[in-house]
Formats: C-alpha cells, structure tokens, sequence
C-alpha cells in the first residue's frame, strides 16, 4: 500500500494554540473590525472582534458561577446565533467542552446525546428547544441548567432549571470585573491538547458517536484549508448550515477565529436566499442538494420567464457549457466563443450570479455527497469556482481539497497540506494527520477499531486514487454488494445518479443479494409541483401527486437514462434498475429514515417498508401500505397509501 | 413571572342592535378585563360580528352603553375607535393585496404619525425621524410574528394563513389597547391554527395586550380564551370560564341542537 502526501502543513500561527486564545489575540489587534453580523429587525447588525471577546468572556463568567468546570460539557442547540457561537468559545475559556446538536433533532434524539456526553448545562436558542429539553429532564439526570438566548414566550416558565442568557451574561459580567484574572487563568490553562470540541456522527448505521475533536486538530484543518485557498481577514461568508455538522464548525467557527474574518448569520432560516444575496459572501460552503435547490429555482424561474429571455438564457447557457468552464480555469478558448461568453458575462451570467447572491464568490465547496455533473458544470460555467472537498466529523471535514485549475468532477481533490492517504486491500480510504479524532467519547472500543495499526482513521469510504492524484469515492465500503450474478451493486453510485435529475429528490436502491436492482424514488415537490401545473394536472398533495401515471412516465424517463449510463460504465453493467416506485411520503429525518444531514438510512427503509420492498421483487403493479409518520410536533399518525410499482 | 388581568377595561351594558325589523342583537351585557383573552362564540348568524362592529364603532347600537376606559362612549366611528386604542381584523382579509407586506403593517402606524403630508413630502428632517422610528416598531412586529421572509414580498401572493397572519401585524402596529379579532383561524389548517394560536398567546402575554376574540374552533376556544361569552340568536345565552360554559347546557342545546 502507497501511502500519498499531501504538501507540507503550513505553519501554525505561533502561540495561538488554542481557540479562546486566537479570540483573545483577534479582540487585540482588530478589535474594531466586524467578527459576526447578523440580520435582526431588518437590518444588519455588527458584533466587532472586541464585542465577540468581551461577550464570551461574559457568559464564560456567567457559566462558572452556575459551576461549571474544566472538562464539564456544554450542549448548545439552536439556529446560527451570534451568541451561540461565543457561548462555544465561552466554554472553550474554562475548559469545558461544547456539545453540538442539531436543531431539528427530536426530544429522544437530543434525550441520547445529553444522556451519552452527560451534558451538565445547555445553552439554547428558544422556547422551541427549551420545550424539548423540559420533555426529557427526567431522563438527563445530568443537566443543572437550561439557559435560553431568545426571551420570546418564556415568561410563564418557572422551572427552576431555567435562565435567560441576557441574566447569564449580565451576572458573568459582575464577575469578569471582580476578578478579571478568574478568567485570564483558565484561558493560560487551556492545552491545545484539550478536546475543543464534541460533534456526533450522524448514525447512518447505529446510534450517534460523539467525536472528540482537539483545538489541535481544528486549528491544523482551518489553517491548512486557509493556506490552501489564500484566504485573509477580509472574507465574508454566511453561516446557516446546523452548527453541529462538522462543516459549519470548520468554515464558521475554526476557520473564521485562524483567519479573522467575518461570519453572517442569517435572519431566519426562510430568508438564507435574501440574505446571501445582502451579504454576498466571497467564501462559500453548501451541500449539492443547496446548489440543486438553487438551480430548481432558477430553471422554474425560467420556465415561467417570456419567450425572449426563455431564448437568450438557452442560447448564452449553450455558449457557457461550451467555454465556461474552460474560461475559468484560463485554458485556451476560441476567440469566437471568448467574445460571446464576454456579452454573455453581461446579459446572463453576470446578473444571475447576482441573484444567486454570488456576485464576490472566490471559493465555493460542496461536499458530504456526490455532486451532479450538470449541477456542477452549471456553477462553474457561469463563472462560479465551485470545487470539491472530502472529509468527514472525524476528520475536521479535512482530507481532500481541489486546487483551482484541476477541477475534476468525478473526484473529490489531492490530498490536503499535511495530510496522508492510504487505500487499504479491501478498497477503504484510509487518512492520517493531526486532525483525526482524539477519540470517541467514552468509547475505547470503537476509538480502537477506528484506526489501523499505523495509525490511520479508517473512512469505512471505498475509493481509488486516479493518475492525476486525486481521490475518487466509489461508496461507503459496507454499503457496497453484489447482485446475486456477481455484479458489483455499489447503491450510493446508483442513488446519486437518480438524484442528479432536478425532478428526484431522494432514492433508494436495493439489489445486495438480490436478482436484479430496484429503487425507491422520493419526487422533489417543487421541481415536479411545477411540472404538473404548467401541464394542467391537478393534484392535492405530495402522495396523490406521487401516484400519477403521468409523474411515473415522468420518473421512467429519468430511469432510462440512468441505466442507460450504467451500460456505458463496465463495472456496472449488470446493475441496471428493473423495478422502481414513487413512495407516498416523502423521507424524512423526523421518521428516521434520514440522518439529520440528509443521507438515506437504507437498512432502516428497507425494514420500514418491507411489503415495498417484497413487491419490487415480485410481479405485482401495486402495494398497499400504511406508515408511522412524526409530525413536527412530535405527535405521530398514520399514512396508507396505495403504491404503484412501474418496471423499468 | 405570570400575566395579570386587572381592572374592566371595556364594559358593554344592555346593548340592542337592529337593522329595521331585524334584531341582530338584544340586551346583551359583559365586560372585557385589561390583559385578558375574551371570546365570543355562537352558531352562525348568532350576532358575534355585529358585536364586535359595535365595538369598534362600525355600528352604532339603538340602546345601551358603551364605557371604553372609563369613558362612556358617545356615537363614533371606526376612525375615531382606532385613535382611542382598538384595532380589529376582519373575517375576510382586508389588506392592501397589491402592496407589500412591510407597507401593509406601516399603513397600521398611520394614525401615529404626527407629521402633516407636507412633511413627509420633504422626507428629510423630523418626518424621516419618524418614519424610522415607525419602521423599527414595524420590524419588531415582524420579528415576532416571524414573517421575515416575506417582508418584501407583495400580499397578494402570499397564501391564505400567511396573509392571515399579515393582518394580524397590521392590527398590532397600531399598539392597540385593545385588539379585536374576527375568526382569526377560519380556513386554516391544523397546523397554521396552531401557529396562530402560539401568536395570539405571545401578543397577549409579551405585550399585555387585550383581546377579543371570535371563532367557531371550540377547541381553540377553550384551550386559550380566559372568558367566554356565548351568543345564539343575538342574546346572550352564557358567559364564564371556558370550562363553565363548556358544560352549560343552554350552550350545548345551541350548538348540538335539543330534543324539542
């Protein structure tokens, strides 16, 4: 097994080892430029580097006089809140270790993590989370305090357990200026060793791991992504991915304190596309189904637009295919071509990116999923340098990263500066480097059988390295099977190439062991809503939209030319999709059939719609079926529906 | 902290209404305590519109009295209840649908805005203090109402609960003293009922608003109204406590019908 470097790691700004301590030193010399905005009555309001200091410091104060101590956890739950950032670097101060969730979680979901992490106080956005933390205080023995940033609907609560953060930072401040030295001592305490950190994994298979991670570990990410892209102080990006995915840690949290640059926070989560529009970020991070979602709209918008701009989007998107790409990687275009992208740049090109809030763009990413080709050729050809990176919460989301002018596709970047790959016998992706896990939490176990004797974090990914260097994933390595002929069924492959048409939201394949491959199909709403308006097809609803004829002659299509795709490709010949259906519900997080980041769970699927399943391996033309579903409230009822299941 | 309701803020003596032969309502009497939700419920045609256009002056009832804080209220007009401190939405949406929702909600500081046209011509100087002083009052409503992302967006295209919910901001611009909503959750699903319930719930609680409040949902009634009048036929046939008159039987016959 070769092992492949990436460049020498970049130095480490030097005695800043710790987060607390890259504030502290941000707060001295650009205290006065803008550290975190966010959009609140309308207007953008700024919080300075000295504002984000002396705030955290405050609520660091405030959490030592509800005892909290060095190694105690911090869970922090909400929407990206200026406060709950600092409330990470509070903790950070004494020592403590933040524990981030997911805000959409459900009371069971958040009841496991403060059991696992026992989570002695939470600092919370709202009522919303306070109301799900109350449901599960008698099964979080751990939790002493409750702590809300947003007043909004609280004055009835009296449980003891409860308080404002406004109280928190105004009695952390009394103290700060008692003895400012409390606070300057526990920052000197702090070792770049300590677990900074504790993200969980989002369980695609099993219960959630917490992941410890060290300041050690995400300062080397952040500051390595940084050298990497030449990123400065003067960036701007927008933070509206959860604050517990690894991503919104590494771009928002670790790489905005190593780099000092602004943070954005966005007004609510409705409003992420006029803000991002306001805000303009020259740095950008969102998962393919983000840019899938943008695209939707754009095409629906067009669709819907007058004959002539209908034409010249069509005309000038033909030249940009054509060029764009190309252009912006500065190879070599025909004159003809560079002149018309130019008139192009101002008709189309220009005003688009400009609606799409991407008018000062350097660097944008995707990652946590395979991005469409069209998808990805769209953004760049409109002169966007969307590119790829590959990591995972155990990682520092830090192992591959694209350089500009070597965009590929079907791959996921070089190694990144100071990081080792290895591809071990099996196909796994294997990496090393000083930002993998210091451990899980409180599981030896798994910490040990995460890494190879040489010290390697296995991915649990399977991928390849091409000739040009790059990484290339193929699947998660246990998902990967064989038909019962031998053919290699890789369903994640199949999944995403389902999912690169706008019309499909969600797949699931399944052919482990079985004759042939057949799928599961989610329709994106929007994308199909439209469709059928624009044809004068009434429908009610998701579920009776999803049994139309119309919309399975509409899927066949999309099915068709993937397997006509896997044809071309000679791994996968035999993998072609026999039998599909359109499920009656659309899969969600809340049910259990996704993780909270939006992969499928497809063993839970599988076993949650076995009669489905048994019919797609049938002769059958329909199933009935009827479904548990999770209302946002928490309450739960029932869906039965009929489904149709169309050969392919 | 818990939320106080004090003294009668609105008291309604002996009040009869009638258009020609038509008697819409007959000697009916109750009062509204400051900070309380009050609501008025009753079978269709039962009169609760019409009582709550006697209220904010859009009818003027032939017998009774009307004491609005303390003062016996002589005949007026909606424009002249407005100023006294009672805002209302109306049954069927009354916005502006060509008009964004941020100008929907700034028409309900109207009546607060001191400076004359000339003024607000010349736009500099006192009349643009104003208008941001207005604007910020406006966004807080938003915020609390959560309709951020539609602040741009003109009513008219925006959907049913949405709009709702638009109106309800309107109203609460005007900071009234007392609001008046009528079916404030006619046509709206569970789950907007429930979002709409929540806010009623907020206002009232975070702002000490009072409330009167007419809907046919007895379920929503009952879980967030502290007193319950009953109409049928334009007469009072109950009033109390959700719980009380939930059991009355003069109100079960009106909305289940009797044996006769």
């Amino acid at each position: 097994m070769t092992i492949v470097r990436g460049e020498a790691a970049p130095p480490l700004p030097a005695g800043l080892d710790t987060f607390p301590r890259l504030l502290r030193h941000h707060a001295e010399v650009r205290g006065a430029q803008p550290a975190v905005r966010e959009k609140e009555y309308g207007i953008w309001q700024t919080y300075t580097w000295a504002d984000y200091y002396r705030t955290a410091r405050a609520i660091a104060c405030g959490l030592a006089e509800l005892g909290f101590r060095r190694g105690d956890r911090l869970a922090i739950i909400g929407d990206n809140r200026p406060r709950l950032y600092m409330s990470i670097a509070a903790c950070q101060m004494l020592g403590g270790i933040p524990v981030m969730l997911y805000q959409d979680a459900i009371a069971e979901e958040i009841a496991f993590v403060l059991q696992d992490a026992e989570v002695k106080v939470a600092i919370v956005e709202d009522q919303e989370q306070v109301d799900k933390l109350l449901e599960t205080l008698a099964s979080t023995p751990s939790l002493e305090k409750i702590v809300y940033d947003d007043p909004r609907g609280m004055l009835h609560y009296d449980q003891p357990q409860l308080m404002g953060l406004d109280e928190l930072v105004a009695a952390g401040e009394i103290h700060d200026r008692n003895q400012p030295d409390f606070l300057n001592k526990e920052i000197e305490k702090g070792s770049t060793e300590d677990v900074s950190v504790m993200l969980y994994t989002s369980g695609t298979t099993g219960k959630p791991k917490g992941v410890c991670q060290t300041h050690r570990a995400f300062i080397f990410a952040a500051n390595g992504g940084i050298h990497f892209d030449r990123l400065t102080d003067r960036e701007e990006i927008l933070s509206y991915l959860p604050m517990a995915w690894v991503g919104d840690h590494l771009f928002s949290y670790a790489q905005s304190l190593v780099a000092g640059f602004a943070i954005n926070c966005p007004e609510s989560s409705d409003t992420v596309m006029t803000d991002l529009r306001e805000i303009g970020p020259t740095y950008y991070f969102a998962p393919p189904r983000i840019f899938e979602g943008l695209l939707t709209q754009v095409m629906i918008r067009m669709e819907d637009a007058s004959a002539i701009k209908r034409k010249l989007f069509d005309y000038f998107m033909a030249v940009a295919r054509r060029c764009g790409a190309e252009i912006l990687e500065k190879r070599p275009v025909p004159l003809k071509d560079r002149l018309l992208y130019a008139l192009g740049e101002v008709l189309i090109y220009g005003p688009l990116r400009n609606v799409l809030g991407m008018s000062r763009i350097r660097v944008a990413y995707t990652a946590g999923a395979a991005i469409g080709p069209d998808l990805f050729k769209f953004f760049r050809s409109i002169g966007i340098n969307l590119k790829q990176l590959y990591g995972q919460t155990e990682t520092c989301a830090y192992v591959c990263l694209q350089p500009d002018g070597e965009i590929k596709l079907d791959a996921v970047g070089r190694p990144a500066p100071g990081v080792e790959i290895k591809i071990a016998e099996n196909g796994e992706i294997r990496v090393r480097g000083p930002m993998t896990l210091q451990s899980y939490y409180r599981r030896p176990d798994a910490t040990a059988e995460a890494f190879d004797e040489e010290g390697f974090f296995m991915t649990g990914d399977a991928g390849y390295i091409g000739e040009d260097g790059q990484l290339r994933i193929i699947d998660r390595a246990k998902d990967v099977g064989k038909l019962n002929d031998g053919t290699l069924f890789a369903p994640n492959y199949i999944e995403n190439k389902l999912k690169f048409f706008p019309q499909i939201k969600e797949a699931v394949a399944f052919g482990n062991e079985r004759d042939y491959v057949a799928a599961f199909i989610n329709i994106d709403l929007d994308a199909v809503g439209n469709w059928a308006e624009r044809r004068g097809l009434a429908y009610s609803g998701y579920t009776d939209l999803a049994q139309k004829p119309e919309v399975y002659a509409l899927i066949a299509e999309c099915v068709a030319k993937v397997n006509a795709d896997l044809e071309t490709d000679p791994m996968m010949k035999g993998a072609r999709i026999r039998r599909f259906l359109i499920l009656h519900k659309e899969l969600d997080a809340d049910d259990g059939e996704l993780t909270r980041t939006r992969k499928v769970r497809r063993r839970f699927i599988a076993e949650k719609y076995a009669p489905l399943v048994t019919a797609l391996y049938s002769d059958v033309t329909e199933q009935y079926i009827e479904t548990e579903v999770k209302f946002e409230d928490g309450r739960s009822g029932k869906i039965a529906a009929t489904v149709r299941i169309a050969d392919a | 902290m818990a939320r106080t309701i004090g003294d009668v803020i609105l008291d309604l003596q002996n009040i009869s209404l009638s258009f020609g032969g038509v008697k819409a309502l007959t000697n009916i009497s109750f009062n509204v305590r400051q900070g309380e939700i009050r609501s008025i419920i009753g079978p269709n045609g039962a009169g609760k519109s019409s009582m709550l256009n006697v209220i904010n002056g859009v009818y003027h009832p032939q017998e009774g009295r009307i004491i609005f804080m303390g003062k016996e209220r002589r005949k007026m007009n909606p424009h002249e209840a407005a100023a006294q401190g009672i805002a209302r939405t109306f049954q069927n949406i009354a916005l502006f649908k060509g008009m964004t929702v941020l100008d929907n909600i700034m028409t309900g500081r109207n009546l607060m805005m001191k400076r004359n046209f000339l003024w607000n011509a010349l736009y500099w100087g006192p009349a643009q203090r104003d208008e941001i002083a207005h604007r910020k009052r406006v966004e807080e409503i938003i915020d609390f109402l959560e309709i951020q992302h539609i602040r741009k967006v003109p009513v008219g295209r925006l959907p049913y609960g949405l709009q709702k919910r638009v109106e309800l901001a309107r109203a609460l611009a005007a900071e009234p003293k007392l609001l008046l909503l009528d079916e404030p959750m006619a046509g709206m699903n569970v789950e907007e009922k429930q979002d709409m319930c929540r806010f009623i719930l907020d206002v009232n609680e975070q702002w000490g608003t009072t409330i009167v409040l007419i809907e046919h949902d007895m379920g929503v009634v009952m879980d967030i109204s502290d007193r319950v009048v009953v109409l049928d036929y334009g007469r009072k046939i109950g009033d109390g406590l959700p719980n009380e008159v939930k059991n009355d039987p003069e109100v079960i016959k009106a909305y289940l019908g009797a044996v006769h």
